[in-house]
């Protein structure tokens, strides 16, 4: 069970996280890396899924159903555009 | 161990795994030398996450699953790898909606369900419902304007009054529904509002300050994760949610800050409605040919290269290039001076530069290359204009004062590619055009660029 003190403890330790990871990104990649921590909530798949799997009435199966549609969405459509704008990223020695 | 135990532990070890995969690959997405291969492991880890997660137990509909993941994931691919690099920020919202909308169907089943899970759950459940609500609409109002499905800004009196009431509405809502156990009409109304509140909160925002906006519901929708995440007990979703909404709150800041509009500023004040008159700019702007202009370039020393989203959609990026490269190869010392508004977004410019072949290490950001200006022979502005007005050095009266800029009116000649003689995106004149050192080159910047690269090789 993830509850009180344990909960709060997970909160604030992956905020500072999330405050690192990214503290010191060049504006470069802050275009990507928006499209990418897009891509990382779009773990809310996940849930969807146990939220429709555990769906009994026709209501809670249609929302289900539609939260499992979207977060498929989020995930697969930030992994695609983040890789496509990334995989353009090349220095010149790369180039040569 | 039973099987149902050790099934309950190889998920567990899953999501823990997925967890470090994406913070792994958030970190190094961070750093243009390693990004390409972090997008790939947090892939990885949403893989390795979806793929357990249906060995959960207890749960039913399968196909229906299977179902929605296909058509989701589907329709995304399809259009994520279709869309024009022009066209990204808007599509990020759109995805980003997405993500939103899902959090809040999460807490709908849960409240639906009527499952007493103690207040803190409560709580959680209905929190995460308002913001992945929010987060949700306002995306998707985002989207359609940046994909100028929706022209104008919406604004009526006391707007900002009504949304104040609306959110007021809505926690009185919030705690009726977590305290008493409501039913299932409340809990619709409960969320109908919260969609609502976030069309009303996005169709004032004008175009410029979108990013910023889309920034901010990306962090909302990371925090309304992370409670549905507390709700289900998934300490992926708690922490992929938490680092993505700590993460996008400090990305909003940062382009906030490039921008020099504060969030407060972004959502509860339109851009021009301080526009007032500013101060006249005297002198008038003196034309070159693309052939002078050439000569210009490719005897200097030294040529910055100034690339606004003027240029993007000109499609003359691969133009530029060509002409860079060309100056390269004579012995001229060439670099790109990005704006961090240059294109739509921060970041925006680079993505749509990179797509064109240009390399990462020749572009540099405002604060690398604003010290040479001074000792750069030519400014080749392309298809940019307020990030390179003098006036927001100069004029406390102009609606862009304090805003960092380019310094190109310090180079000793400035050459201008725009397509005619009006005022810029703000709709406030540029100083620089009018500066004696300045040559404005009109026409088409694609068509522009050619006829530089001709001038060049004619030598």
């Amino acid at each position: 069970m993830i509850d009180g003190f344990i909960a709060l403890y997970i909160f604030m330790l992956a905020a500072f996280v999330g405050h690192e990871v990214i503290g010191r990104v060049p504006v470069i990649l802050h275009t990507p890396l928006m499209s990418g921590s897009n891509f990382v909530h779009g773990i809310v798949l996940v849930g969807a899924m146990v939220a429709l799997g555990r769906a009994e009435t026709g209501l809670e199966t249609a929302i289900g159903f539609i939260g499992v549609f979207l977060g498929a969405g989020n995930a697969v459509g930030g992994y695609v555009v983040t890789e496509r704008m990334l995989e353009m990223f090349k220095s010149s020695k790369e180039k040569r | 161990m039973d099987r149902a135990s050790s099934l309950s532990w190889l998920i567990e070890a899953s999501y823990f795994v997925a967890a470090i995969l994406f913070i792994y690959g958030l970190k190094r997405m961070s750093s243009p030398v390693t990004a390409r291969g972090g997008i790939v492991w947090a892939g990885a880890g949403m893989l390795v996450a979806t793929v357990v997660t249906f060995l959960w137990p207890g749960m039913d509909n399968y196909v229906l699953m299977i179902v929605a993941i296909a058509l989701g994931g589907i329709l995304a691919w399809v259009s994520g790898k279709r869309v024009a690099m022009t066209d990204m920020p808007q599509m990020i919202a759109l995805y980003n909606g997405m993500g939103g909308g899902a959090a809040a169907a999460i807490a709908a089943v849960e409240l639906f369900g009527g499952e007493d899970h103690g207040l803190t759950f409560g709580v959680l459940a209905v929190l995460g419902g308002l913001i992945g609500s929010v987060s949700f609409s306002g995306s998707l109002i985002a989207f359609a304007k940046l994909q100028g499905l929706m022209k104008s800004t919406v604004r009526f009196g006391g707007q900002q009054i009504f949304n104040l009431v609306l959110l007021a509405v809505l926690l009185v809502l919030a705690t009726v529904i977590v305290t008493q156990h409501s039913g299932p009409g409340l809990i619709a109304v409960f969320f109908l509002l919260a969609l609502i509140l976030g069309v009303t909160m996005t169709l004032p925002i004008g175009g410029a300050d979108m990013p910023v906006v889309i920034s901010l519901y990306n962090a909302l929708t990371g925090l309304a994760v992370a409670f549905e995440g507390f709700v289900l007990q998934n300490a992926a979703m708690i922490i992929a949610g938490t680092v993505v909404g700590a993460a996008g709150t400090l990305l909003t800041q940062l382009m906030a800050k490039a921008m020099n509009r504060s969030l407060a500023n972004v959502l509860f004040s339109g851009f021009g409605d301080t526009a007032a008159a500013a101060s006249e700019v005297h002198g008038s702007m003196k034309p070159i040919e693309a052939s002078d202009a050439g000569v210009m370039m490719a005897f200097a020393n030294k040529v910055l290269i100034v690339p606004g989203y003027g240029m993007a959609v000109a499609q003359a990026q691969h133009k530029v290039w060509e002409l860079a490269q060309i100056l390269i190869e004579r012995g001229v010392d060439v670099k790109f001076a990005i704006h961090p508004v240059a294109g739509r977004m921060p970041g925006h410019m680079n993505v749509l530069l990179a797509e064109a072949g240009v390399p990462y290490d020749v572009i540099y950001d405002e604060g690398e290359i604003n010290a040479e200006f001074a000792t750069a022979d030519v400014a080749l502005v392309i298809g940019a204009n307020d990030v390179v007005n003098p006036a927001a050095r100069t004029d406390p009266s102009s609606p862009i004062y304090g805003m960092p800029i380019l310094n190109a009116d310090k180079a000793k000649n400035v050459i201008v590619i725009k397509r005619g003689q009006g005022a810029g995106f703000s709709g406030i004149e540029n100083a620089l055009f009018f500066l004696d050192q300045t040559r404005m080159l009109y026409g088409d910047g694609q068509a522009m660029a050619s006829q530089l690269i001709q001038a060049v090789k004619s030598l």
